[in-house]
């Protein structure tokens, strides 16, 4: 077979806990966002727009939604002949079935198919952010240095840093130490979970790391102390772009909330870095007489006949007279009676909720998530006012 | 569904939409928001599950061959059978067929290698939601050689004037063919005939110098076929001229009429990757229908807004449709104007149409 010069592997099984009802029968990438696309897109549009065309998806938990969204690849333009979009779920070998144990083992567990293409480099992404970002800038940038391994990082506050993967680096930006999570951060580069390896040198690592029993088998804990340790070369890449990890209901209700001002930090209308998703070929929006939109997405398919302002909604919303929906995130379909107010909530895929209802979260609140019928009925019998 | 192939002709179809049908067919017009003209039969016949599809075409076809592609829109991507766009090519000097028999018979081929024993006949005209595996199985039960399709119209209009009517016994079966201008049986330029009966009838008309399959053979009566007709009952619009196209459109912002088109399946269409449309600070935007991609900051009233269009602040859209990419500039007003794609109104202009005569302002047009 040709040869690849890189290929990308999407680490896309995680369950995204934190989402709760969101992810109760999808994996997080799979979670919808911005009226249209699901978290997946994001890195899939940018290896699309980057020239990677051969991506491999790591699935584990729940992948029925991912499996059959993803397809051959088709949206994202990768239904190539040579390469394309690979889906790899855990499976059985002759040594037994396993699950995949980490993120390291999850690309171990797939040397194999690596290995088809002969790459140069291997770009491992998650499929749990929301950014827009060249792979071909980073991939040169890896190539420059002649790295053995290129961490994307971005510039986090400090008070949140002991949140993320946190770099440690000389002046040229090479990495002397990697700390996941450290109580007392020692600098604000934050791992993106995006990362450049020489395929050679990452396949070692991962082959020595496989050995040791009591790995947890994940990049930032092993595969990149282990690298260090070895006195290999890695170097960060600041990356200055608009980057958001989505993993709580708030994160995932604040990244919406961004794309609502006038001149969003991401810009999805941007025809140069397009995120494609798979299209629900919907009719044009209908907006009726008595509606007001102010500072809203809004999907095709959708609805309208009252207010909605500062909200993001899904395809195939219907929103009733006389009702109001701010700071709100609408997944598809959901319909939405008469003289109805909602406020500050995600308000899951297909949920009917009746005329006259009353749902949000108060101002000391934190994100109402409604994730089935019965949440609204529960809701709505704990809050009487409603 | 196997019995069935799908003939599209557009070959007498006139570019009547002045301006919006300079450089492409009437086919490939773009209607409600994110549509052409031609998705409506196309879903259709997908929708009956025709998996052979043979679309007859003569001249600006440059825009529509861009909008069919493979035919995966429609799923007519097929190993076997699928989308068969067949512009006229041949040099034959014997060939002494005429008008869209000249399609039939240098294309014989294309009929005899296709499956199906029926043929399912249309333009592009007419929009409807017609079942046609309804149709089918109608033309299989009365027993007549061809089935018409069409549709009583309530309210006559002057897109309807042009049209062909049918006089419909009780019996189903049609007694007359003509264009009596107060009859309101509105024939749907759709019909479902025997592959092998076609065939036999276009030689007939060919030898017989003939050029128009429907006017020569059926509105004739050649061969003697036994003719009936299919009543339809669902969402029907003509589109044949600038105040049509402008009048149907405009119709599908009550609320009823949308629902009749859109309600019972999707209309499939090529996929663009637009994003969901964005309303900011300003926006005003009242019984419109809007598609993806759009950025709006202006006031929108009684319009149709197409993909990717931006209205800048301070600029107002009433009764209007505005196409694909078209930017209308800050401190603008367009009333009863139709942009065409990719135009751009800069600030502070005014263009004003009337209700009964729109203003149409051609593709990529600067003002």
């Amino acid at each position: 077979m040709r040869k690849k010069e890189i290929v990308a592997m999407l680490l896309a099984g995680g369950q995204g806990k934190r989402l709760k009802g969101l992810t109760r029968t999808l994996a997080k990438p799979a979670v919808y966002f911005g009226g249209t696309y699901r978290i997946i897109d994001f890195p899939l549009s940018n290896c699309s727009n980057s020239g990677i065309d051969t991506v491999g998806v790591l699935t584990q938990y729940e992948p029925l939604v991912l499996h059959s969204y993803i397809g051959v690849g088709t949206d994202w333009d990768m239904d190539r002949k040579y390469g394309g979009v690979y889906v790899l779920p855990p499976h059985e070998r002759e040594d037994g079935s396993n699950w995949y144990r980490g993120t390291a083992d999850a690309i171990y567990r797939n040397v194999k198919f690596i290995e088809q293409f002969n790459p140069e480099h291997v770009l491992i992404l998650s499929g749990d952010h929301i950014y827009k970002m060249d792979y071909k800038a980073l991939l040169e940038y890896h190539k420059e240095r002649d790295s053995d391994c290129t961490i994307s990082v971005i510039d986090v506050p400090l008070e949140e840093a002991s949140r993320f993967g946190i770099l440690n680096t000389n002046e040229d930006l090479q990495i002397y130490e990697f700390e996941e999570k450290p109580a007392h951060p020692k600098s604000t580069l934050a791992s993106m979970g995006v990362y450049i390896f020489k395929w050679d040198v990452l396949r070692a690592h991962l082959l020595e790391d496989a050995e040791k029993p009591f790995s947890s088998y994940d990049f930032g804990k092993d595969i990149i102390p282990l690298m260090l340790h070895n006195d290999k070369k890695l170097f960060a890449y600041p990356f200055e772009g608009y980057w958001r990890d989505v993993g709580t209901v708030r994160s995932l209700w604040e990244a919406n909330m961004d794309l609502l001002s006038d001149a969003p930090p991401l810009d999805l209308n941007d025809s140069s870095w397009r995120i494609y998703t798979r299209n629900p070929n919907q009719p044009a929006q209908y907006i009726a007489p008595q509606a007001s939109l102010k500072n809203c997405i809004i999907n095709e398919g959708c609805i309208i006949h009252g207010k909605v302002e500062h909200s993001v909604l899904f395809y195939g919303v219907e929103v009733g007279k006389d009702s109001e929906i701010t700071d709100s995130v609408i997944m598809p379909k959901v319909k939405i009676g008469k003289n109805v107010r909602i406020h500050g909530a995600i308000i899951n895929e297909d949920i009917v909720i009746e005329d006259n209802a009353v749902i949000g979260s108060t101002q000391d609140e934190d994100i109402l998530l409604i994730d089935s019928e019965e949440d609204v009925w529960s809701y709505l019998s704990r809050n009487p006012q409603s | 569904m196997k019995p069935l192939l799908g003939v599209i002709s557009l070959d007498h179809e006139l570019d009547q939409l002045n301006e919006l049908t300079y450089f492409r067919c009437g086919a490939s017009v773009p209607f409600a928001g994110r549509y052409r003209l031609i998705d409506f039969i196309l879903s259709n016949m997908m929708y009956a599950e025709i998996v052979s599809v043979g679309l007859f075409i003569r001249r600006k076809y440059r825009s529509l061959l861009d909008h069919l592609g493979d035919g995966k829109p429609w799923d007519l991507d097929r190993k076997r059978g699928g989308l068969f766009i067949l512009p006229p090519d041949w040099n034959d000097p014997t060939d002494t067929s005429r008008g869209e028999l000249q399609h039939f018979h240098n294309n014989l081929h294309f009929f005899r290698r296709s499956p199906g024993k029926y043929i399912v006949y249309s333009g592009s005209r007419h929009i409807n939601m017609v079942d046609i595996k309804e149709v089918y199985s109608q033309h299989c039960d009365s027993g007549a050689d061809v089935t018409l399709v069409y549709k009583q119209i309530e309210q006559l209009e002057p897109e309807h004037e042009s049209c062909t009517r049918l006089d419909v016994e009780s019996s189903g079966e049609v007694s007359g063919i003509h264009q009596e201008k107060d009859n309101h049986n509105i024939y749907m330029e759709m019909f479902i005939i025997e592959k092998e009966l076609f065939l036999e009838m276009v030689d007939l008309c060919i030898a017989h110098g003939g050029s128009h399959f429907f006017r020569d053979v059926i509105q004739k009566g050649r061969g003697g076929l036994k003719v009936s007709a299919y009543k339809y009952t669902g969402y029907h619009a003509v589109i044949n001229s600038v105040q049509s196209y402008y009048k149907n459109s405009m119709d599908l912002l009550k609320r009823e009429h949308y629902l009749r088109l859109f309600g019972k399946q999707a209309v499939q269409t090529k996929i663009k990757y637009e994003a969901p449309s964005k309303y900011l600070t300003e926006a005003n935007v009242s019984n419109s229908l809007v598609a993806n991609g759009c950025v709006i900051d202006g006031v929108v009233e009684n319009s149709i807004i197409f993909r990717g269009v931006r209205i800048e602040k301070g600029a107002r859209v009433i009764n209007s449709i505005v196409m694909q990419k078209s930017i209308i500039e800050a401190g603008t007003t367009i009333e009863n104007v139709i942009l065409d794609k990719d135009v751009l109104v800069s600030a502070n202009r005014n263009l004003m149409g009337a209700p009964q005569q729109p203003f149409v302002i051609a593709k990529s047009s600067i003002i």
